[in-house]
């Protein structure tokens, strides 16, 4: 369970977020929503520890993460950030070993080989393992960090709007091999979502921020409702019900 | 890059180095035959006081260039700088004027200390401008390191020239080899030592290379592999400029070049980033030494036309592929 106490942040002079206390369940996949600007991001980079805690705490299990060493942390929580701008040309497949690094130090066991070979197969990349990163395409780069951080195996794995770049059919296939890493393997998934149909159709658990507040949290089935979330986007959205599922409706 | 192609290429490493290696002890002013080594004493004499130290201080120059501009290209996150071109070798030049001016009887060692302290301080300078300058402008990096080490570089020349050490300053700033002999050359194993331990840290400056994020996703201590990262340029250039002069664009094109050819895996690339660097330069000391026979250019020159040319191209190439 990650808890988060009267958290506040704040960049310059402007407040950020605004006195979140909140607690994101384990064993499941949560999705943070909210329109730009509200601060997802921000409080993601929080409980991943890519930013100082500047008054509050955040605590992932029984980890501070505030106090507790980088190294330690990488073990328990892998991130996916926004945007991985990268200068360096490795491969693929070299990149996706280096999600062992909190464990092997550089050092691969045959083990830690296997699960990065087993995460190249997972996220459809066997036979990209052997072109350098800035030669493939944005969307295919976006699926090698999500695979490094697979590869990192960690308890809880945090991901910043990864489907950003991704195809339909790409995006439907991160998000159903998050949802199987969460019942099956019993991971814990925390998602920034833009798109709310994805956020409807598997995450377990929703978080809605506005304004740096969290406007609301629950199962999706109970708080996405057309009323929270016009009010949430500030633009008329509709819910329905096709065969048996919530689909929702903001286009015009 | 599969595993028996790597190997290939260490080997072609190697067996290029020696032939290199060979080719410098032969070729010089005064008579030399390698198979007569240990029959005639004064061959043996002069390989090991002059053309071996020589041959060595090129290799290890060479050598520790290369490796502290692939370092210096992943802490900045932008391949085109190095040592060479953002202050780092003038403000070693600094310390060395500093110590000549103010405490001239020193020992070489203890003013390679000041040249060390002050490239660091220049280096750190250097990082704290590239910080402020906007990501989308990659280009803008080199340029302002190209700038910073100018304003450096004419300061250094300023003082020189009202305290008449320009001749003095001449010598730093044409590298070359032309002087090495045996017991002046051998703070450069230094250099080749600090390259060595680089190469443990080489996964480090891998993953510091995907940026901070990922590092410290990874639970990578950042600064910590920064501060070894800074400390290595810093010792290397330092020890180069007191040794045996300013040898700029080895840190630049070697690992361009390397990075093209086999990614940015440092582990795998540094010993041929090593290699062809240490390789590079012993072949422009090597063409110096015969263009003119039997008079000499400095390495430093041939390298810096043969250098300057590789850099332009590696420029304008990477525009037209963007």
């Amino acid at each position: 369970m990650i808890s988060i106490e009267a958290l506040n942040h704040a960049a310059g002079t402007t407040q950020i977020l605004h006195d979140i206390t909140l607690t994101i369940p384990r064993g499941g996949l949560t999705a943070l929503i909210g329109p730009n600007g509200a601060g997802k991001s921000t409080l993601l980079n929080l409980i991943a520890a890519q930013a100082d805690v500047q008054s509050g705490r955040i605590s992932v299990d029984d980890l501070d993460v505030a106090t507790t060493p980088r190294t330690q942390l990488a073990q328990r929580m892998a991130v996916v950030a926004q945007r991985s701008d990268i200068a360096s040309r490795l491969t693929v497949g070299d990149l996706v070993e280096f999600g062992r690094w909190p464990h092997s130090k550089g050092r691969l066991t045959p083990y830690d080989r296997a699960i990065a070979s087993h995460a190249l197969e997972v996220f459809d990349l066997t036979n990209l393992s052997h072109r350098f990163l800035d030669e493939i395409s944005g969307g295919q780069r976006q699926r090698a960090f999500v695979a490094m951080a697979y590869t990192q195996q960690t308890d809880w794995l945090m991901l910043d709007e990864p489907l950003n770049n991704l195809d339909i059919r790409h995006a439907r296939g991160l998000m159903g091999e998050l949802a199987r890493l969460v019942r099956e393997e019993n991971r814990s998934i925390v998602i920034v979502l833009h798109d709310l149909n994805h956020a409807a159709a598997w995450a377990d658990h929703v978080v809605a921020l506005d304004a740096g507040r969290v406007a609301f949290s629950g199962a999706p089935d109970q708080v996405l409702t057309a009323e929270a979330l016009s009010t949430l986007y500030n633009a008329p959205i509709q819910t329905h019900m096709i065969d048996g599922r919530k689909v929702i409706l903001h286009h015009r | 890059m599969s595993g028996s192609r790597i190997y290939g290429a260490y080997a072609l490493c190697i067996v290029s180095l020696t032939a290199l290696a060979l080719l410098s002890v032969s070729i010089g002013v005064a008579q030399f035959d390698l198979r007569q080594l240990f029959t005639n004493p004064a061959d043996l004499e002069l390989l090991l006081l002059s053309r071996g130290p020589r041959t060595l201080a090129a290799l290890l120059t060479g050598a520790s260039l290369a490796v502290s501009g692939v370092i210096m290209q992943l802490l900045v996150r932008n391949k085109f700088v190095e040592p060479g071109t953002t202050g780092a070798t003038e403000a070693a030049m600094i310390g060395l004027l500093v110590v000549t001016l103010l405490a001239p009887g020193w020992p070489i060692f203890a003013k390679m200390l000041a040249a060390c302290i002050t490239s660091l301080i220049g280096i750190l300078g250097f990082l704290a401008l590239s910080r402020v300058l906007p990501p989308t402008q990659p280009l803008l990096v080199p340029l302002v390191g190209l700038i910073y080490s100018g304003v450096l570089g004419a300061g250094v020349t300023f003082v020189a020239f009202q305290t008449d050490l320009l001749q003095y300053l001449g010598t730093w700033l044409n590298g070359g080899f032309s002087g090495v002999l045996a017991g002046r050359y051998e703070l450069l194993w230094i250099a080749g030592g600090v390259t060595i331990a680089a190469y443990f840290a080489a996964d480090r400056f891998t993953v510091a290379g995907l940026g901070p994020t990922t590092s410290r996703a990874l639970g990578l201590p950042y600064r910590q592999v920064m501060a070894i990262g800074v400390t290595v340029i810093a010792i290397v250039t330092s020890l180069v400029v007191v040794t045996v002069g300013l040898l700029p664009f080895i840190g630049l094109v070697v690992p361009n070049i390397v990075s093209r050819l086999m990614g940015d895996n440092l582990r795998r690339s540094l010993p041929v980033v090593a290699a062809m660097g240490a390789g590079l330069v012993l072949f422009c000391d090597i063409l110096g030494r015969v263009i003119r026979y039997p008079y000499e250019i400095p390495a430093g020159t041939v390298f810096g036309i043969l250098g300057g040319i590789i850099f332009l191209w590696l420029l304008l190439g990477r525009r037209r592929n963007a």
